[in-house]
């Protein structure tokens, strides 16, 4: 018998993709907070404050994109609820926002002021905790987690599966969405959480915090994408891709598909829920909207426009449909929402493997002439 | 209570100790009422029987597709199944792997493990693996994944997460890529494989397997003659070493391969022995030819 050579167990990254995370890193985290602090603001190099909230902003979606990737691109499992956990995520930050604003509200009181507008006298037992940042890291993390741990684990025990188990999400998202509406549940209502002042007892309007914020948003990114670029390239990243191909296979091989479904989908809404933590302090504000179906269906886009199953992709799917959102809503408004359709038709009947699957066609064609 | 008697009650709790604690070869004392006794890696095939079943009926919306079927397997035997369509062939292998649960009846796997407590990971993991009548592969992971995936080991998510293959688990995939004659494939994409080849790359994943039991569903459906071939010495090789339980069309296959052939028809068996006797059959011949 011949000596065989099997193949080496792949890399986390390949010496190219690691410059270009350390390119990605050092943009991030010096390059940006020097073009923005440092540089006056009239040079043509200075990032103004508008850009820096932009891509701080796109920042957070990415993650959400690249979360939709580990469940739709990997497993095959297409959330349409996603929204909800990043909202989720957001809500825990914006409660505790809301108790840093103090008795610098329009009521000057200790309460938040809408519980003073509903003539509320004291906390809800739900808001016992916001007072915390260590709390509202934590449940940052946990409460999402939970929820989409208890939902995913009936619905992948049910073997949901497909289109049914996508319609599910987006029927809970609704559902938490007139639930936040509602003033009695203690969220605020339909004006959700604003007007916030200040984080860790500084001030959040000032240049110094946003860009923490930003670098802060710009590291997590980074950090996730190499924890998921790490699940992808274990055994564990191939079961998922197993799942997603041939469940049956993969149950009559001895896994069970349970575990690794939900293990992932929770993974998946955790990192959403960061997003969302983040994203708060950034925009200054948190509503139902955000739970609304068509912010869901956006992360599926995002992830679709850049290429499923690729990690990288969903980021530049991100970028580049929230790039010419921004754009287009500015200087063309009326043609914003024809452009979103354009491109969702271009992409499903041309661009099934997202524009970094076309740029890898290139890229072997050009290898091969 | 005189001194006496306990002095007896205490000699009988200290021999009823001892006999829990002596290890025995048929798994214990305790009454098993089905569940998996000990050590579950081992199939308890004292009694001569692999796999067993009695009386199992199943019916799909008043269809009988398995009438009061009985069969059984030794270990190490290749057993053919050959019957016309809507037998009730893939409905057994069903059963079997846990797929479909029967309405009523008994499946058992050596003496001791009753298949109907457990779903089709479990049964996968006990020994019976299953090769599917549509070849079923990872197509967007290579021949090396797919048999890596294959491979018997702990099928938890952490351990998943952090496995590196040791050089066991490497010599045992090289010589399944082999026995497959897929080596030069290794790093093929499962999907662009031939249909072929894609039948012998399941074939491996059920030899990385490791499976007591292996099910076969039309393994050499789509196959050249020259794969055919290379087919039937494969399985007469695995033949004493596992169970072998092949569902075929192909007679001049099941002529190179069988010793006792069991017929099905109508969800039940029509007749069972070798295949020239099966063949003399009337009735065999009555529902393979009609009237």
């Amino acid at each position: 018998m011949n000596k065989l050579i099997l193949p080496a167990a792949p890399a986390l990254l390949t010496r190219k993709a690691w410059t270009a995370f350390l390119v990605c890193l050092l943009a991030v985290g010096v390059l940006a907070p020097m073009l923005n602090l440092l540089v006056p603001a009239g040079s043509a190099l200075h990032l103004s404050d508008y850009a820096i909230a932009l891509i701080g902003k796109i920042m957070c979606y990415a993650i959400c994109a690249l979360a939709m990737d580990l469940i739709w691109g990997y497993t095959g499992i297409l959330s349409l609820g996603h929204g909800l956990f990043f909202a989720l995520g957001g809500y825990v930050m914006g409660m505790y926002l809301m108790r840093q604003i103090g008795r610098d509200g329009q009521y000057q009181s200790d309460l938040p002021d809408f519980m003073v507008f509903l003539d509320w006298k004291e906390l809800p037992w739900h808001w016992l905790l916001s007072g915390s940042f260590a709390a509202t890291l934590v449940l940052v993390v946990l409460v999402p987690g939970l929820i989409a741990a208890v939902f995913g684990f009936f619905a992948f025990r049910s073997r949901i599966k497909g289109v049914y188990f996508s319609i599910i999400t987006q029927a809970m998202t609704f559902a938490a969405m007139l639930l936040f509406f509602r003033n009695e549940t203690g969220f605020g209502g339909n004006n959700g959480f604003t007007d916030f002042k200040r984080i860790l007892g500084m001030p959040l309007a000032t240049p110094g915090m946003r860009m923490t914020l930003f670098v802060l948003t710009g590291m997590t990114l980074l950090g996730f994408f190499l924890f998921a670029r790490w699940l992808v390239t274990s055994k564990y990243g191939r079961v998922l891709q197993a799942i997603r191909d041939a469940e049956s296979r993969v149950m009559f091989s001895g896994y069970s598909p349970l575990p690794y479904k939900l293990s992932i989908w929770v993974i998946s809404a955790v990192m959403c829920a960061v997003a969302g933590a983040l994203y708060v302090p950034q925009v200054g504000i948190i509503n139902p909207g955000e739970m609304s179906a068509a912010n869901s269906i956006e992360i599926a886009v995002w992830a679709a426009v850049g290429g499923r199953a690729t990690l990288v992709g969903p980021i530049v799917g991100a970028f580049l449909v929230n790039g010419a959102k921004s754009w287009l809503t500015v200087t063309a408004p009326e043609f914003w929402l024809y452009f979103l359709g354009a491109l969702f038709i271009v992409v499903t009947l041309y661009l099934p493997n997202g524009v970094v699957g076309l740029l890898d066609k290139f890229k072997r064609k050009g290898g091969a002439a | 209570m005189t001194p006496d008697l306990m002095k007896q009650g205490a000699e009988r709790v200290q021999h009823h100790a001892e006999l829990l604690a002596s290890a025995t070869a048929s798994g214990g004392r305790d009454a098993g009422y089905g569940r998996v006794l000990q050590d579950r890696t081992e199939v308890d095939v004292s009694h001569g029987r692999i796999l067993y079943l009695e009386d199992v009926s199943v019916s799909f919306d008043g269809f009988k597709a398995i009438n009061k079927l009985s069969l059984d397997i030794a270990p190490g035997e290749l057993r053919c199944i050959i019957g016309p369509n809507g037998a009730g062939k893939t409905t057994m292998m069903d059963i079997i792997t846990g797929k479909t649960r029967p309405d009523e009846g008994t499946v058992y796997f050596g003496s001791t493990i009753d298949l109907l407590r457990h779903n089709e990971p479990e049964i996968a993991q006990l020994g019976i693996g299953r090769k599917f009548q549509k070849p079923t592969v990872f197509e967007q992971l290579t021949v090396f994944e797919n048999l890596e995936l294959a491979l018997k080991t702990n099928k938890g998510v952490k351990a998943s997460m952090f496995f590196k293959l040791d050089s066991a688990q490497s010599d045992r995939l090289a010589e399944v890529l082999h026995t497959i004659h897929l080596a030069e494939q290794v790093g093929t994409l499962a999907g662009v494989l031939s249909h072929g080849q894609k039948q012998w790359l399941e074939i491996g994943m059920l030899l990385m397997q490791d499976p007591k039991l292996l099910l076969l569903d039309e393994p050499v459906a789509g196959m050249t003659d020259h794969e055919t071939e290379r087919t039937a010495e494969l399985f007469l090789s695995l033949k004493g070493k596992h169970s072998l339980m092949v569902v075929e069309h192909d007679m001049g296959f099941i002529r190179t391969i069988s010793d006792i052939v069991t017929v099905l028809c109508d969800g039940a068996v029509l007749a069972q022995g070798t295949l020239d006797q099966v063949q003399a059959d009337e009735r065999v011949i009555e529902v393979y030819l009609g009237r």
